[in-house]
């Protein structure tokens, strides 16, 4: 058994920085690399495509990324796990192929983790009793079953093992906790147990720290952001991980960024909710229970962390169509900035209304004074200038769409000294609304496939 | 004496759905006990009055120096539903910062 390995962050979510993979491999030693790809309705825009073509339906950045960095990979001995697969992670796999052939790479066995992807059986699991309540709000899914686009089991780290010990270098899946990816490699490596509960809870914490990329390293880092050095070369965060569970967080040297006491705990607590009970399809971790120790150098150590036993059930995220949005903006300038903008709006609304149309909600935000402080903004004085946000959200798409129409009239039929009207006119998008439930894990099975090129 | 939060603590927001989550981090160990005492879930609420529509529910993590809020009904329906510039709750934090505290201890800031 190995006493340590790297374990890299290579992506924290679709579209993050494109060099970090890149940088991750070339810079240093590490062993595995883990990419997050998949955010909560990331599944439904993946499953809209794959209806318009069965190849597509997962994150196709990752094919240009493979196209540089699978030499590396290769001869480096590097594992690279990914969430990317999305709806398809078959078509994924097909494509890193075609990728290794075109470099002339041979014997690299990629596996793919199946079985997330519930959408063609949902009625016969309500048929069976699974009632599949929204977890938040307890709404009964008939109430949203016509508008359903995807339903997709989150995995654990379990079936990313699986396919380690069939001898994958690539792990390509679907939707896996962002948290697994980090933790499988663990618990192949140290032979870790499925009742090992204060080790997969520490996998688990670390997976955690890993899964948003640089905000671990000194990315949106609130104490002193400006004595992060370097952040046009930020260095993503490494896990060194040890076969008892205590881990370093890091990153290369001659890496932009900050690994400290500080940066992680920010990174702890995003999006959390009870820190003692972080749930996974692995393990509750109990956040309550984190050491930390800043070792100096850009290297924090994590150790104590309890677990406890994991639930009887899956979490399920489904995503289904829930309407039209349509988005806005106009600038304005001093004087009387503010009170000009919120005219326009008054104007807006009167025409909107004159209209008769139908909206579920029509939100104004002044952006420069009150689009993050709400009711808490203070008026200090002269504006030299604000944006008028001004967006509208309804079921009926007509009323949406003549929203778009009405905006560049209030150039010159409203107040005066406006501008910023670029891009024509704006157009209905998609409501894609998000419906989190449970699933027991007795009703689904993951299926690995390992396959070799 | 009254201080501003931000000169105690830094914080990391995001989202859950609906719900803002706000974690407010010590920057000594030995100012946890004021985040403790004075950063009620009373006083967060009447601070984002307006803006959190919902209940407010405090975490603490003595372990950290650090405390986690969560402000529901906070992010005018979350996710894609919300038509709020910032829908994920990202500059919570800043709006937790600038909260200013009447404390009757003597600090060195």
């Amino acid at each position: 058994m190995k006493n340590s390995i790297r374990i890299a962050s290579g992506q924290g979510f679709w579209g993050d920085l494109q060099t970090a993979p890149l940088d991750q491999v070339r810079k240093g030693p590490i062993d595995y690399m883990m990419m997050d790809f998949l955010a909560e309705v990331t599944m439904s825009i993946l499953q809209k495509q794959k209806m318009k073509d069965p190849k597509l339906g997962y994150a196709k950045d990752l094919i240009p990324l493979f196209e540089e960095i699978l030499p590396d990979v290769v001869n480096k001995n590097i594992t690279v796990i990914t969430n990317g697969g999305g709806v398809n992670p078959l078509a994924c796999r097909d494509a890193i192929f075609a990728v290794a052939k075109k470099l002339g790479i041979n014997g690299l066995k990629i596996g793919v983790v199946l079985g997330d992807d519930i959408l063609n059986e949902i009625d016969s699991f309500t048929a069976r009793g699974i009632v599949f309540d929204n977890m938040e709000s307890d709404a009964k899914l008939a109430s949203i079953r016509s508008n359903l686009i995807s339903a997709n089991v989150y995995f654990g780290a379990f079936p990313i093992v699986e396919a380690l010990q069939q001898g994958a270098q690539i792990v390509i899946t679907g939707r896996t906790t962002d948290t697994g990816l980090t933790l499988a490699p663990m618990i192949y490596e140290f032979g870790w147990q499925k009742n090992d509960w204060d080790k997969l809870a520490a996998g688990t914490v670390a997976g955690h720290i890993l899964e948003c990329g640089g905000q671990a390293s000194g990315g949106n880092f609130s104490a002193d952001w400006k004595s992060v050095p370097d952040l046009a070369h930020l260095g993503f965060p490494i896990a060194e991980a040890r076969p008892d569970g205590r881990v370093v967080i890091t990153k290369h040297e001659n890496t932009g960024g900050l690994v400290s006491a500080a940066t992680v705990k920010e990174q702890l607590l995003y999006e959390i909710g009870n820190p003692k009970n972080y749930i996974t399809p692995d393990c509750i971790a109990d956040f309550t229970s984190i050491q930390l120790k800043d070792l100096g150098s850009n290297r924090v150590e994590v150790s104590g962390v309890k677990g406890r036993a994991a639930t009887e059930t899956y979490k399920v995220s489904m995503a289904y169509f829930d309407g039209y949005t349509s988005f806005s903006t106009l600038t304005y300038a001093w004087p009387d900035a503010l009170e000009k903008a919120k005219k326009a709006d008054e104007i807006l609304r009167t025409r909107l209304k004159d209209l008769n149309l139908s909206f579920d909600e029509i939100r104004t935000e002044y952006l420069g004074f009150d689009s993050c402080f709400g009711p808490l903004a203070k008026f200090s004085g002269e504006m030299n200038e604000v944006v008028m946000r001004i967006g509208v959200r309804s079921h009926d798409r007509n009323s949406v769409e003549r929203f778009g129409k009405e905006i560049a009239p209030l150039i010159l039929t409203g107040p005066p000294s406006v501008t910023g009207f670029a891009g024509g006119r704006p157009k209905p998008s998609d409501v894609i609304a998000y419906w989190p439930s449970l699933i027991p894990k007795t009703a689904v099975t993951p299926k690995v496939i390992v396959e070799e090129i | 004496m009254k201080i501003r939060l931000i000169e105690i603590a830094h914080a990391r927001s995001g989202d859950k759905g609906d719900t803002g989550n706000v974690g407010v981090i010590a920057r000594r160990p030995e100012y946890y006990s004021l985040l403790a005492k004075y950063l009620t879930v009373e006083r967060v609420r009447e601070h984002f009055r307006g803006i959190c529509q919902g209940k407010v529910e405090r975490f603490e993590l003595p372990n950290l120096g650090a405390l986690n809020f969560l402000l529901h009904e906070t992010l005018g329906g979350g996710g894609t539903i919300s038509l709020k510039n910032d829908a994920q709750g990202k500059t919570l934090s800043s709006v937790m910062l600038r909260m200013e505290l009447e404390i009757e201890e003597t600090l060195e800031l």
